[in-house]
């Protein structure tokens, strides 16, 4: 297996592999996997903040019911853009930056596996992104059907559609060359001794989410092909009166998002799993059950897509079926947060900036999972699906899940990616006001949910409007709090703080601690051996 | 001294930010709403006891959970003294902790199963109405006396834009409800005429996708006389937030003075003289 070619004839070898063009060129033409990864980073930072501002706008129609701010038909813009942003710019290539950055240093490898593809696969981001957001400024404007591109009401859209399904399809052929990238790296260049199951857990969760999205991916393509042709081209895929199911793509679409629901999580509990023991000073208890518990949520995520659909009429048998399934997540998901827990009894804890955003995790993706329960159950899902009890359940597993674990894996990995160390301060400050101003934010959309009001909509009648406002406020001090971890990111990258020792955390165990801080241009020129 | 001056700024912050919130309430038209609406059918009464029991369940996991993360945060923390301990592994806990949860879901699933056999069954009904999503309206048709009608938004667009006080009502207001009679089996068939919608009334426990080219169906039977409202529930374009659902439930007798008053109405437009036929477009204009 992990047997690189990596002959030291001695001193042909020349240790001049830090040339790289200077300026913009530099960043255009690279192909370290650690380039790359800071612009994967930096990437979805940039279009977090636009998907942000997306949401705060919406938040400040929200403020109190009556429209003031935007128009109904700008609003749905707004909220169709924000989700597939946050979706497809912000979450999922901020997991690729990590998994650039961090798998060749976590199983010993110089680079990725397909240095030249590496490249491609983050600039046809750039491309996507400016297409998904220009279309804003077409005629007819953006996407108006929500994330989830529903048709009939996308046949309707204008050109601001064909720009998503054409940024769609970009995204997509980036997410499967960087899982086909991930794959290769993971399997054939991980250090002699360091079989599959001593891997660091990041890179299984990382290896099973490419493999998800190799999987799915190209179903969403798809989906998004039979849109654009029933809009031009005259087919009916979609389309009642041409004898089309507009059920169809609903199907299709969740049996990719579903999976895709896992993608974004499942790199998060990989990061989860390295900051924990590291901070508890004790290895990950149940590292193989942890494994398959992945695993299993990877293939039960296959087959409970239709629980996204319960209000659409299914037979019994099918609502039964989707229903029971989907209960059936909370095992594995149950035994990952058990084995977190395991893992810090007993030990010795500190309170660090990343481990503080691990506990955030820990406790409100677990409130997430209930409320996940909770929309299982399909005789409650009637009362409650597509209210806002379901935004509040996704941004608990998304904003509280993925992102506070990719918030804690920054503050974890800072050291070695800049060699400075983070102000623990502004890190401590950052944590804390997210926490308090997430939960203000979005816990009272719980209320709003079972009380009855609606997702997707700009006014409100007058019975919402208290929970509006406190969820509003709360928006606005987390959209603000963001800037104390740009902060904190710009001084250890302009090295304003204490340099970094190779290893500052002294729990911490895997291979990339035994590299210098920052870390070398080429990681592991020779090989690491594993025992 | 620096310590203190900060610690004084930090407390009226928060004393600001707590007073801010305090003062919310005073500003709203209703009482902070927390749970599920009242419900009015059998349906409605079993969902809204499932998300109790289930809510309860879930209350007492994490309590639980998180119990011991927290003992564990305080009593095993390195600035305590405690010594970390290197277990990694235990097979009997790993089984106990997939076994337990597995039962808990059986435990959840088998009430959720009776409720959902029960909502599936529409058959025997004692009035069968078409309910029809449009953009952005909803179209009923009360199939066994023959007439129909729109049903639209009736709140002014003053009182949207801010230009004139928002009623009790607001959004959830329409100029011709659905009317239905207390006590009996309403049968309701759902489609659509342009996109997808959903037709949801909290009360009744009813939420149905109203899809193009399909019919799908759902029922109710309200207990109590009254008004309930209810929305859209799927993003069906720019009105979507202004297409609400409001059901009238009647008396037995209040009911069959209403529907005998519709087909009147009907009649008496096929009968005028610039009336083609009791067509759908002469049945609104009668009713208009």
């Amino acid at each position: 297996m992990s047997s690189i070619p990596h002959d030291h004839a001695a001193g042909g070898h020349e240790h001049e592999h830090a040339h790289y063009p200077g300026g913009i060129m530099r960043w255009i033409t690279t192909t370290n996997h650690k380039d790359i990864g800071t612009m994967y980073l930096w990437f979805s930072f940039t279009m977090f903040l636009v998907g942000g501002v997306m949401a705060l706008t919406i938040r400040a129609e929200l403020f109190q019911p009556g429209l003031q701010v935007v128009h109904p038909e700008f609003f749905n813009q707004l909220t169709s853009l924000h989700g597939l942003i946050m979706v497809f710019g912000a979450i999922m290539p901020a997991a690729v930056g990590f998994a650039n950055w961090m798998i060749p240093m976590l199983i010993g490898a110089p680079d990725m596996a397909f240095a030249r593809m590496n490249n491609w696969s983050f600039w046809l981001l750039p491309p996507a992104g400016i297409m998904l957001v220009g279309s804003l400024f077409v005629p007819g404007g953006a996407v108006s059907a929500g994330w989830t591109l529903y048709p009939p009401l996308t046949i309707q859209n204008g050109m601001g559609m064909d720009l998503a399904i054409f940024a769609i399809h970009i995204m997509g052929a980036s997410s499967i060359m960087g899982s086909i990238n991930i794959i290769t790296t993971i399997l054939n260049l991980r250090a002699p001794g360091m079989t599959l199951m001593k891997m660091p857990l990041f890179c299984w969760t990382w290896l099973i989410t490419a493999y998800l999205l190799i999987a799915v991916m190209p179903v969403l393509a798809g989906a998004v092909t039979m849109l654009l042709t029933d809009r031009h081209f005259g087919t009916s895929f979609f389309n009642a009166a041409g004898g089309g199911d507009p059920v169809l793509f609903q199907h299709i679409f969740w049996f990719f998002g579903h999976p895709e629901v896992y993608i974004i999580i499942m790199p998060a509990f990989g990061i989860i799993s390295e900051i924990i023991p590291v901070y508890s000073r004790k290895p990950l208890f149940g590292y193989a059950s942890m494994v398959y518990a992945v695993a299993g949520i990877a293939i039960l995520s296959f087959i409970v897509w239709a629980h996204h659909m319960f209000t659409v009429g299914m037979p019994t048998a099918g609502l039964l079926f989707y229903m029971y399934a989907t209960m059936l997540i909370a095992v594995p998901t149950g035994v990952k947060v058990f084995n977190w827990l395991a893992t810090m009894w007993r030990g010795a804890i500190t309170f660090e900036t990343p481990m503080l955003f691990a506990l955030g995790f820990l406790f409100l993706f677990t409130l997430g999972g209930f409320t996940g329960l909770v929309l299982a159950i399909m005789p409650v899902d009637i009362q409650i699906h597509d209210t806002y009890y379901v935004v509040a359940h996704f941004h608990y597993v998304m904003v509280a899940g993925s992102l506070f674990a990719f918030f804690g894996g920054v503050y974890h990995w800072i050291p070695k990616w800049t060699g400075t160390m983070y102000s623990e301060k502004l890190g401590r400050i950052h944590f804390w006001l997210s926490l308090v101003f997430f939960n203000v934010a979005f816990f009272p959309q719980h209320f709003l949910g079972l009380a009855g009001m609606p997702r997707r909509i700009p006014d409100y009648a007058t019975q919402f409007t208290d929970w509006n406002m406190v969820s509003s406020i709360g928006a606005f001090g987390f959209g603000i709090s963001q800037f104390v971890f740009l902060w904190a990111v710009i001084k250890c990258i302009r090295g304003d703080g204490a340099k970094a020792p190779a290893k500052p955390w002294e729990g911490a165990t895997t291979l990339e601690w035994t590299l210098p801080s920052p870390a070398p241009y080429h990681t592991f020129e020779t090989p690491p051996v594993v025992k | 001294m620096e310590r203190t001056s900060k610690g004084t700024r930090g407390r009226r912050l928060a004393a600001a930010t707590f007073a801010a919130l305090a003062a919310l309430p005073a500003v709203s038209h209703a009482a902070l709403e927390w749970n599920l609406q009242t419900p009015v059918t059998e349906i409605a009464r079993q969902q809204f006891e499932l998300h109790t029991f289930i809510f309860w369940i879930c209350m007492v996991i994490f309590v639980g959970v998180f119990g011991v993360m927290f003992y564990s945060l305080f009593r095993h923390r390195k600035s305590i003294g405690h010594q970390a301990e290197q277990f990694h592994e235990n097979t009997v806990v790993e089984v106990v902790w997939t076994v337990i949860p597995f039962l808990i879901l059986l435990f959840m699933a088998y009430p959720a199963t009776k409720t959902i056999l029960a909502m599936k069954d529409t058959s025997a009904p004692d009035l069968t109405i078409k309910v029809t999503g449009y953009q952005w309206k909803w179209g009923y048709d009360y199939l066994q006396d023959g007439f129909g009608y729109y049903s639209s938004l009736a709140t002014p667009l003053a009182q949207i834009e801010g230009r004139a006080p928002k009623g009790e009502n607001y959004l959830l207001e329409v100029d011709n409800p659905m009317v239905v009679p207390v006590g009996a089996k309403v049968r309701v068939l759902i489609t659509a005429g342009d996109v997808l919608h959903a037709w949801w009334v909290p009360a009744f426990g009813v939420k149905q996708d109203a899809i193009p080219g399909f019919v799908r169906d759902s029922w109710f039977r309200a207990e109590k006389v009254g008004t309930y409202r209810g929305q859209c529930a799927e993003l069906c374009g720019k009105e979507h937030g202004f297409m609400p659902v409001v059901v009238e439930v009647k008396s037995t007798e209040d009911y069959a003075k209403w529907a005998a008053e519709q087909k009147q109405k009907v009649a008496a437009a096929a009968a005028a003289p610039s009336g083609q036929a009791a067509g759908p477009a002469a049945m609104q204009a009668a009713l208009r």
